[in-house]
C-alpha cells in the first residue's frame, strides 16, 4: 500500500512541476471545427482534430489517445446534437476534467448557433439513426459557418479572457473575408440552383438548402443505415422518371454504391469534401467550399 | 470608452508623475497639466478616429456581405431567440436520464451433461460454477437495464440492474463518478467493475464472444465487481497513462464476504495508450487483485473418489497482464476493422486449507500458483458482418496442500477452449451471433458446443468504449 501512495505521490509532483502551456488547448471534434478554432485562434491556441474526414463520425470510439487529450483540453469544440453521442460523453466523463464538461465554457456545441433543419417531430429508432436535435451536418453551409465563428470567438475570449481582443480581432478579419467569399461562391454556383441530386447520406441538407439544390433521393434506405440492392434498383427506377443530375456522397462514404446508381443512372458522382481535408483543395475552410461549389459544377456540366 | 479613457489617463499620469515629482515651480506644474491635457486630447482625437474607422469597417463588411449577410443576420437573431427560450427539444424528456435496455437470449447445443462442468485443477464455490455453467437449449442470456446520467455538475452517476436467466435480478453497478475534479482525477464509489484486465470493466453485452474466456471463468468467476471506492489519474501526456486503485468489499469471488471493518479486496491498474498513424490504436495495461478470502468452500472428490467440501482462508493475488489492438483503414471502423486482443492471468495463493471442513476437518498449508491466457481477433469484412477466432489456456502450476497432499490430487491437465463466431449487425443496436466452440474444460471431456445469441439495445445510445 505505501508503494502505492509514493507513486500517487510521484505522480502529483511530477505533476506540479509541469509548467502551464501557453497556448489554448482545444479539442475539436471534426476538422471543420477545428480549422476555424484555427482561423479565429491563430497562435493563442493549439489545435488537435479528434477525427479526419475519411472518418465517419457516427463510428468513433473512445479510443486512449482521445482520452489523453480530452484530459488536457482547455476546450472542445464539437457539433454536438448527439453526432458525437457514440464517443464523446465517455471521453468528458473519464477525462477528469471539469473544465470541457457539459454547462462549461470550455465546452462548445456549433448545433446551438445556427438554425438546425430536419428537426424530427417523434423519434424512433425504426426510422434510422435520426437525431432528435435536428441533422447534425450544418457545416456544408458556409452561413452557419459564419454564425458558429461569430459564437466560437466569443467562447474564446470568455475561456481565455486575456486575448480576447486578438479573438475579436481575427474574428472580425475572419467574417470580412468569409462574406466576400460566400458572395464570390453564390455567384458561381448559381448555374446549380434547382438542380436535383441524389446523395449518399442525409448528409447535404444544409448545403442544399443554401444552394438551391433539390434532393430527391438517398442511397441510404434509412440515415446510417447501409445502402441495399433492393432501395438502389428503387432509386434507380426513379431516376428514370425523375431524372438526377448528379449523385453526391462525402470523401468519407464507401464509394461501391454512388458508383454502382451512377453507372447505371448515366450521371456523375461527385465527391464532396464535406469538411476540412476531405479533398486536395479542402486544405482549410475557404478551400472546402471552393472545392465543393466546383466539384458539384464540374459534375453539373 | 471609459475603459480607454481611464487607460489613457493613467498612462499619462504614470509617465507624468515622476516629472512632477522633479518639477519644483507652479510654472513648471502648470506647464506640465497643460502638457497632459495636450496629450489627452490628441489620444482621445486618436481613439475617436479608431473608433470612426472601426465603425466604418463594419459598414463596409456589412455592404460587401449585401444580401447573404442581412440573411445571416436573420438566422443569428432567429439562433439568439431560440437559444433564449427553452433548450433544444424543450420538453421534459429532454431532462430524463439515459435509460438504455439490453435484450439478450440464446439457445445453446451442448454435447455434454453441463450438470458436472467443472475446470480441472481450478477449485470454484458452487455458486460461482452455477453462474459459468452453460445451459442447454433456449434460454434467456443476460439482460440489462441500465440508467445513467449527470447528476449534476460534479457527479456522474448510474445503476445497472442484471436479469439472470434463473429469474433473479442483480444490481450489476450502481455508481456514483465525480467529473469535476482537476487534474484528471476521477473517483467512483459504489458497486462497480473493477477497472482491472481489459474485458472486465466491460459489460457481458460489448464482448465479442457469447461467454467470459476461461482465465476469467477461473480466476475471477466469470467478471468481478466490487463495493468500495476508485481512484484513477490520467497523466497530462499525448501518450494516454492512466493508473488506478481500488479499495472494496471484496465479497465476490476470489474474495469472501465478511463481517469486518476495512477493505476485503485492493485493486491497482496501470494502463497505457495510443495511436500508430491514423489506422491503429492500442492499449496495454497491467493490473494487480488483492484479496484475502476467509472459509472460501468448494465441491472436491478426495483420492478416495468422496465427494468432500475443503475450504480456504488466505491470501490471493491476481496479476493480469492485457492488451488491444485495432486496426481499421484511415480509423473509419464502419467497413473494415481488426481487433486482436489478449490477456494473461496468473494467480498466487497461500494460506490455509481445510480438507473436509464439514465431516472430519483435516486442516493444513495451502499455497498455489495457477496461470491462464486467452487471445482472440474479430475481424468484420463488411458492414453488419465480423467473424472471430479465441484460443484460451489454463495451466494448473504448482499446488501444494500441504499435509493434505495424500488426500487431494493434483492432476496434471491443461484445459483449453477454442471457440468461433460470426455475428451479423443489422444496425448498430441489434447484433444476432453464432458461435461454435470445443470446451476442454473437464479433463477427459470433450463438450462441442453450438451457441446462437442475440443482443439488442434499446434506449439511450450505447458510447463505443474503446
Amino acid at each position: 500500500m505505501n508503494k502505492i501512495i509514493r507513486f500517487f505521490l510521484a505522480g502529483a509532483l511530477l505533476l506540479a512541476t509541469i509548467p502551464a502551456f501557453a497556448a489554448l488547448n482545444i479539442l475539436a471534434c471534426e476538422p471543420e471545427w477545428g480549422a476555424l478554432a484555427q482561423e479565429l485562434g491563430g497562435d493563442k491556441v493549439s489545435v488537435y482534430n479528434a477525427t479526419n474526414a475519411l472518418q465517419d463520425v457516427h463510428h468513433i470510439q473512445a479510443k486512449p489517445s482521445l482520452l489523453a487529450r480530452a484530459r488536457n483540453a482547455d476546450m472542445v469544440v464539437c457539433t454536438g446534437s448527439q453526432l458525437e453521442i457514440g464517443w464523446l460523453p465517455i471521453l468528458l466523463q473519464q477525462a477528469g476534467n471539469p473544465k470541457i464538461q457539459a454547462g462549461q465554457p470550455g465546452n462548445f456545441e456549433a448545433t446551438r448557433y445556427v438554425r438546425m433543419l430536419e428537426v424530427p417531430s417523434s423519434v424512433d429508432r425504426s426510422l434510422g439513426d435520426v437525431h432528435p436535435g435536428g441533422n447534425p451536418h450544418i457545416q456544408t453551409d458556409p452561413r452557419n459557418i459564419a454564425l458558429v465563428a461569430d459564437a466560437l470567438a466569443k467562447r474564446l475570449a470568455e475561456v481565455d479572457p486575456a486575448n480576447s481582443a486578438y479573438y475579436q480581432g481575427n474574428y472580425k478579419s475572419f467574417a470580412g473575408r468569409w462574406q466576400a467569399a460566400m458572395q464570390k461562391w453564390e455567384k458561381e454556383a448559381a448555374p446549380l440552383k434547382g438542380a436535383a441530386v441524389v446523395v449518399h447520406h442525409k448528409a447535404f441538407t444544409y448545403l442544399e438548402n443554401w444552394l438551391g439544390l433539390r434532393e430527391i433521393a438517398a442511397l441510404e434506405p434509412k440515415p446510417g443505415v447501409e445502402p441495399t440492392s433492393g432501395h438502389l434498383a428503387e432509386v434507380l427506377a426513379q431516376l428514370q422518371r425523375q431524372p438526377a443530375r448528379m449523385v453526391i456522397r462525402g470523401a468519407y462514404n464507401d464509394p461501391r454504391a454512388a458508383e454502382w446508381l451512377a453507372g447505371r443512372a448515366n450521371i456523375p458522382v461527385v465527391v464532396v469534401p464535406f469538411t476540412v481535408g476531405g479533398s486536395e483543395r479542402a486544405k482549410d475552410l475557404f478551400g472546402l467550399f471552393d472545392d465543393t461549389v466546383q466539384k458539384l459544377l464540374a459534375g453539373s456540366r | 470608452m471609459f475603459k480607454k479613457k481611464t487607460i489613457v489617463s493613467s498612462v499619462v499620469l504614470a509617465l507624468g508623475l515622476p516629472c512632477a515629482a522633479q518639477a519644483a515651480s507652479d510654472a513648471d506644474l502648470a506647464q506640465i497639466r497643460n502638457e497632459i491635457q495636450q496629450m489627452r486630447q490628441a489620444y482621445e482625437a486618436r481613439i475617436a478616429g479608431l473608433e470612426a474607422r472601426l465603425q466604418q469597417a463594419e459598414a463596409e463588411v456589412k455592404q460587401v456581405g449585401g444580401k447573404a449577410d442581412t440573411a445571416a443576420d436573420q438566422a443569428r437573431e432567429a439562433t439568439a431567440a431560440a437559444a433564449q427560450a427553452a433548450p433544444k427539444g424543450g420538453d421534459i424528456r429532454a431532462f430524463n436520464p439515459g435509460v438504455s435496455l439490453i435484450l439478450s437470449g440464446i439457445y445453446s447445443n451442448l454435447s455434454k451433461d453441463p450438470a458436472d462442468y467443472r475446470i480441472t485443477g481450478f477449485h470454484l464455490p458452487n455458486d460461482v460454477l452455477d453462474d459459468i455453467r452453460p445451459q442447454r437449449g433456449f434460454s434467456l442470456a443476460e439482460s440489462e437495464l441500465g440508467i445513467y446520467a449527470n447528476i449534476d455538475h460534479y457527479f456522474y452517476g448510474g445503476l445497472n440492474f442484471s436479469i439472470h436467466p434463473d429469474d433473479t435480478v442483480s444490481a450489476e453497478e450502481a455508481f456514483i463518478q465525480t467529473t469535476s475534479l482537476p487534474q484528471g482525477l476521477t473517483l467512483k464509489a459504489g458497486r462497480f467493475f473493477s477497472g482491472i484486465g481489459y474485458l472486465n470493466e466491460r459489460h457481458a453485452h460489448t464482448w465479442d464472444f457469447v461467454d467470459a474466456p476461461l482465465a476469467y471463468q477461473a480466476f475471477l468467476g466469470g467478471q468481478v465487481n466490487n463495493d468500495g471506492v476508485q481512484l484513477r489519474w490520467l497523466a497530462p501526456t499525448e501518450t494516454f497513462v492512466e493508473l488506478g486503485a481500488e479499495l472494496g468489499r471484496g465479497a465476490n469471488f476470489p474474495g469472501t464476504n465478511r463481517d469486518k471493518n476495512g477493505a476485503g479486496a485492493s485493486a491497482i491498474f496501470a494502463h497505457l495508450g495510443g495511436d500508430v498513424g491514423d489506422s491503429n490504436s492500442w492499449r496495454a495495461g497491467f493490473s494487480l487483485l488483492t484479496t484475502s478470502p476467509q472459509d472460501r468452500q468448494w465441491g472436491d472428490v478426495d483420492t478416495a473418489g468422496v465427494g468432500v467440501t475443503n475450504s480456504f482462508s488466505g491470501n490471493s493475488k491476481l496479476w493480469i497482464a492485457d492488451a488491444v489492438w485495432k486496426w481499421a483503414p484511415n480509423g473509419n471502423p464502419y467497413s473494415t476493422n481488426f481487433k486482436l486482443q489478449g490477456e494473461y492471468l496468473r494467480r498466487t495463493e497461500d494460506g490455509n486449507l481445510v480438507f473436509d471442513s464439514t465431516g472430519t476437518p483435516a486442516p493444513g498449508a495451502y499455497a498455489a500458483t495457477q496461470s491462464g491466457w486467452h487471445l482472440q481477433g474479430i475481424y468484420q469484412w463488411a458492414p453488419y458482418w465480423r467473424a472471430g477466432l479465441r484460443t484460451e489456456r489454463l495451466d494448473a502450476g504448482s499446488v501444494d496442500y500441504g499435509v493434505n497432499n495424500a488426500n487431494l490430487a493434483r492432476p496434471d491437465y491443461a484445459p483449453t477452449r477454442n471457440a468461433f463466431m460470426v455475428d451479423y449487425n443489422p444496425s448498430e443496436f441489434s447484433r444476432i451471433r453464432l458461435q461454435l466452440a470445443q470446451d476442454k474444460s473437464r479433463q477427459g471431456v470433450t463438450d462441442n458446443r453450438i451457441f446462437l445469441q442475440y443482443q439488442m439495445s434499446l434506449g439511450a445510445h450505447g458510447a463505443h468504449k474503446f
